[in-house]
């Protein structure tokens, strides 16, 4: 099932969650909505869930408007943050409700329900659990009885809100590839929200990089984090140096020393150079872009990690760098430093 | 530590003991012919049956209010929260001759019931009223904090499963409230028992028909009849002990089943 | 091109998180006229009836001899009370919160009990300890000590039936605020008696002024216990609950009322209180306020 979202806006007061947000998502994708708290992410998600309704703009699945209709007719598979489950039943009437609840004419007879239930406690491998209730549970077995329960329902669309965001690292990390591979599985249009990049760019086919109820850009995890398409979208997405230049006569300058390095067609005025720390080579003094002296220089596992004063920026500016172990480095070298790639942002918000 | 403990004694246990001991001049025949007898088994049948009916009532109407007071905005919200105290706080004997004030033949609700034929002061139905006046903040205040502290993602996670409203309300929300429902239950019942202050204006007291067993423990006590009033008293007693002995351990199983958080 | 064309939209029913609005109504219409006529009413028949004959009638009742006995009577019972039930609150809450011992399950059920008996039965124990049939009634009179139907065996009836008060709103506060800051005041040298004064008595001061406003509203206004050991005696062991009621069977409803619409006072002003206590109480788990 496609999912069309067009000039989407919802406002709290005056703070805009969402600002004419457009979105469409591809049949069969697992896409991720990635950004800060407050970018709006979880209010897009509830949006298309049903559960929250924009001032104004579309929702389409498969091309129909379904904004007019309740949440439980839109027939969305919905996994919350804190997983909701209901405490008072177990896991197996857990994931049956969602059976029980149909209206009588298209509801299946009592052994149907117990077959597909059956059925979706194995899919996430957790059918001895049917008679507890959610409290003797651990957090990662809620979190897939909550995925059973969603499915139970065969969901047009699966939505899940920051779906292990409450779970300790080691558990998230297994999780994340056991919702990789359950998606190749039933393949069904997946929406996720996260606002942990990592995670992010390591299950979803398709990265939403949102912030401050905008979309900043949409692309392959690759993309993103090769080719940001904007300052913020750099900033948020992996380790980045950032150092306030100034592009000027085609050059680009740090406190009002020309740097070695190309301004690349960008226009003239205050700019921020953008450099993947392991993007920037360090080399003998002279022999790069950027001047520096080693200020301290720490190991760990297979690098090194230099701070490094820079000469000629206005003020006193330090910034770290990996270096591999087999170059020798010590407080006081002066180096030089290249980056190998870059980019040039507006310095404005 | 010492003296925190033997003042509770005297202040508490001591009075207590005194009361079970006072049964023990009893023989089993006599206590048995006591509380067997027409008028203590139709007191107790009025104060235990009456009770029920009123927690009854207070468990759905509790369930009403409680429900108005948490999930909707409307005028004078505040204001009701803070009444539904009222019958804590109220002296039982000022609730009881308002009650029968307001519901005697004369009174302001009474005059108009009683057109229709139902007279309410001084029947069963006016014992039933009061009951259900004092118990009313029970079902009210145990149930409020637990629906206060309901997660709404348990409400959306049910209409995105395709539960209409009340789907949601009835399967949902209700089933989680029952541990604290019961209990607010138990705790109106276990008060009406043994009310008195706020039911004997309004009772009627005749033997048999509209006599509390608290009441007739009273009478006992001032025909000089003691044993007979403890005997009363020590059945009281007892049940209530029941009671409280159930809400405990419907708290003990709520608590297994359904931790906070 | 152009921006698009702003398009009105009204947001569905919410039907995920409320009721239809008709429903809505129905219930909060119910709600209402159930308190409004169980709580409310009675409140206002107790005002009307007390000023019924007008202002004057009122004054002139509370004016009375027996009014004013059973005034004195009720706050020297309730002064009695408050004060001897703080302090045993106070101690048998410290007890709880702070201190692991055999029997403190027994000890909790025990200040729970007077809050789950009959206040009749509460009343009926001490006829049976003091009464003339009673274990010590013999003795009592052979030595001319008057404790049923007297002052003594109201307080003591009074105390039974408020006990619970105190400690139960001491023994959640106490039990949050653990016992690090008595150690700490003890291994900076305060004495026991120090740290209980400016350590433990700050930290739980609202609670127990909420203990005590509960504990006082109830000592004035018990009926049950107190009716069955006061002995009823006009002018003297009167309170005024029991001076209501009196005054209710002989008909004299403005006098009645008038005693009753003092009582009915008592409870809104502590109701008042309790609210202002409360949101205080609330307040204080979140920053102390000190």
């Amino acid at each position: 099932m496609t999912i069309e979202v067009k000039n989407l806006t919802k406002k709290f007061g005056d703070f805009a969650a969402l600002d004419n947000v457009d979105l469409k998502v591809a049949d069969g994708e697992l896409l991720a909505l990635l950004g800060p708290s407050g970018s709006g992410k979880t209010t897009l998600l509830r949006i298309i869930a049903g559960l929250d309704w924009p001032d104004s703009g579309e929702v389409s699945f498969g091309g129909e408007n379904v904004l007019s209709r309740s949440a439980g007719e839109r027939h969305v598979g919905f996994v919350f943050q804190h997983y909701a489950l209901f405490r008072h039943m177990t896991v197996f009437e857990n994931v049956a409700f969602g059976l029980r609840v149909q209206p009588r004419a298209i509801r299946k007879d009592e052994a149907a329900i117990r077959a597909r239930v059956k059925e979706l406690l194995d899919l996430v491998q957790l059918d001895w659990l049917s008679d507890r209730y959610p409290n003797q549970l651990s957090g990662g077995q809620r979190q897939r009885i909550a995925l059973a329960r969603a499915l139970a329902i065969e969901p047009r669309i699966l939505l899940l809100d920051e779906p292990f965001g409450a779970l300790d690292a080691k558990v998230r990390k297994e999780l994340r590839q056991w919702l990789r591979s359950l998606h190749q599985e039933i393949h069904v249009t997946s929406i996720f929200v996260t606002h942990d990049q990592e995670e992010a760019l390591e299950v979803a086919n398709r990265v939403v990089v949102m912030d401050k109820g905008r979309i900043e850009q949409v692309g392959t995890p690759g993309e993103v984090y090769d080719n940001p398409a904007t300052a913020f979208v750099h900033g948020f997405i992996g380790e980045s140096i950032v150092l306030p230049v100034e592009v000027r006569d085609g050059g680009v300058q740090l406190g009002g020393k020309a740097l070695n390095i190309a301004a690349n067609g960008y226009a003239p005025g205050a700019a921020k150079l953008f450099i993947r720390r392991h993007d920037m080579q360090i080399g003998p003094a002279g022999s790069g872009a950027l001047e520096g002296s080693v200020q301290h220089v720490r190991t760990f596992g297979p690098i090194q990690r230099a701070e490094v004063a820079l000469c000629g920026a206005a003020e006193k500016t330090v910034i770290e760098i990996d270096a591999p172990r087999d170059r020798e480095l010590h407080a006081g070298d002066a180096v030089s430093l290249q980056p190998r790639r870059y980019r040039i942002f507006a310095a404005q918000e | 530590m010492g003296l925190t403990l033997t003042w509770l004694s005297v202040i508490i246990l001591i009075p207590l003991a005194g009361l079970f001991l006072k049964t023990f001049d009893l023989s089993l025949e006599q206590f048995w012919g006591i509380v067997t007898s027409r008028r203590t088994l139709n007191a107790l049948k009025i104060s235990f049956g009456l009770s029920f009916a009123a927690a009854c009532v207070n468990l759905v109407m509790g369930t009403i209010v409680v429900w108005a007071l948490v999930r909707y905005r409307f005028p004078g919200r505040r204001l009701f929260d803070a009444i539904v105290d009222i019958p804590f706080a109220l002296p039982t004997a000022v609730a009881g001759v308002a009650l029968t004030q307001l519901f005697a033949q004369k009174g302001w609700l009474g005059a108009p019931l009683a057109e229709l034929g139902i007279k309410v002061a001084f029947t069963p139905i006016g014992i039933f009223i009061a009951m259900i006046f004092i118990g009313i903040p029970f079902v009210v205040r145990t149930v409020q904090p637990v629906l206060l502290d309901l997660d709404v993602e348990i409400e959306e996670a049910a209409a995105s499963l395709g539960a209409n409203r009340w789907h949601t309300v009835f399967r949902v929300i209700l089933p989680s409230l029952i541990p604290a429902l019961l209990t607010g239950f138990a705790l109106a019942f276990a008060r009406a028992v043994g009310e008195y202050g706020s039911v004997i204006f309004i009772a009627g007291n005749l033997p048999n028909v509209s006599e509390i067993a608290p009441l007739l423990i009273v009478i006992r006590l001032s025909e000089f009849r003691y044993a007979d009033a403890t005997a009363i008293a020590v059945v009281m007693l007892v049940a209530s002990f029941l009671i409280i002995f159930a809400v405990n351990r419907l708290q003990r199983w709520a608590q297994t089943r359904l931790p906070a958080h | 091109m152009n921006q698009p064309q702003a398009f009105t939209y009204t947001p569905p029913r919410d039907d995920v998180h409320t009721e239809p609005g008709a429903i809505r109504f129905v219930i909060v219409a119910l709600a209402v006229l159930f308190l409004l006529i169980f709580v409310v009413l009675p409140l206002v028949v107790v005002f009307a009836s007390a000023f019924s004959k007008g202002v004057m009638a009122y004054v002139a009742a509370l004016g009375e001899p027996e009014a004013l006995s059973a005034i004195r009577l009720t706050l020297l019972v309730a002064a009695i009370s408050v004060s001897l039930n703080l302090v045993s609150g106070v101690i048998a809450a410290w007890a709880i919160a702070k201190f692991d011992f055999a029997g403190k399950t027994f000890l909790i059920t025990l200040i729970d009990l007077p809050f789950s008996v009959s206040p009749v039965i509460s009343g009926l124990v001490f006829v049976l300890l003091f009464g003339a049939q009673g274990f010590f009634g013999p003795w009592l009179q052979a030595h001319d000590i008057r404790i049923l139907f007297a002052l003594p065996g109201i307080a003591l009836a009074t105390i039974f039936v408020t006990f619970p008060f105190v400690a139960r709103a001491l023994i959640p506060l106490m039990q949050e605020q653990g016992t690090q800051e008595e150690e700490a005041a003890i291994s900076l040298g305060a004495s026991g008696l120090q740290t209980f004064f400016r350590v433990t008595l700050p930290n739980i001061k609202w609670g127990l002024l909420y203990g005590v406003l509960l504990c006082n509203a109830r000592a004035m206004g018990e009926f049950g216990a107190v009716s069955v050991v006061s002995g009823h005696i006009r002018g003297e062991t009167n309170t005024m609950p029991l001076l209501v009621e009196i005054l209710y069977n002989e008909y004299q409803f403005v006098a009645s009322f008038a005693i009753a619409s003092l009582l009915a006072m008592l409870a809104l002003i502590t109701l008042v209180a309790k609210t202002v206590l409360e949101r205080r109480l609330d307040e204080g788990q979140v920053v102390s306020d000190d």
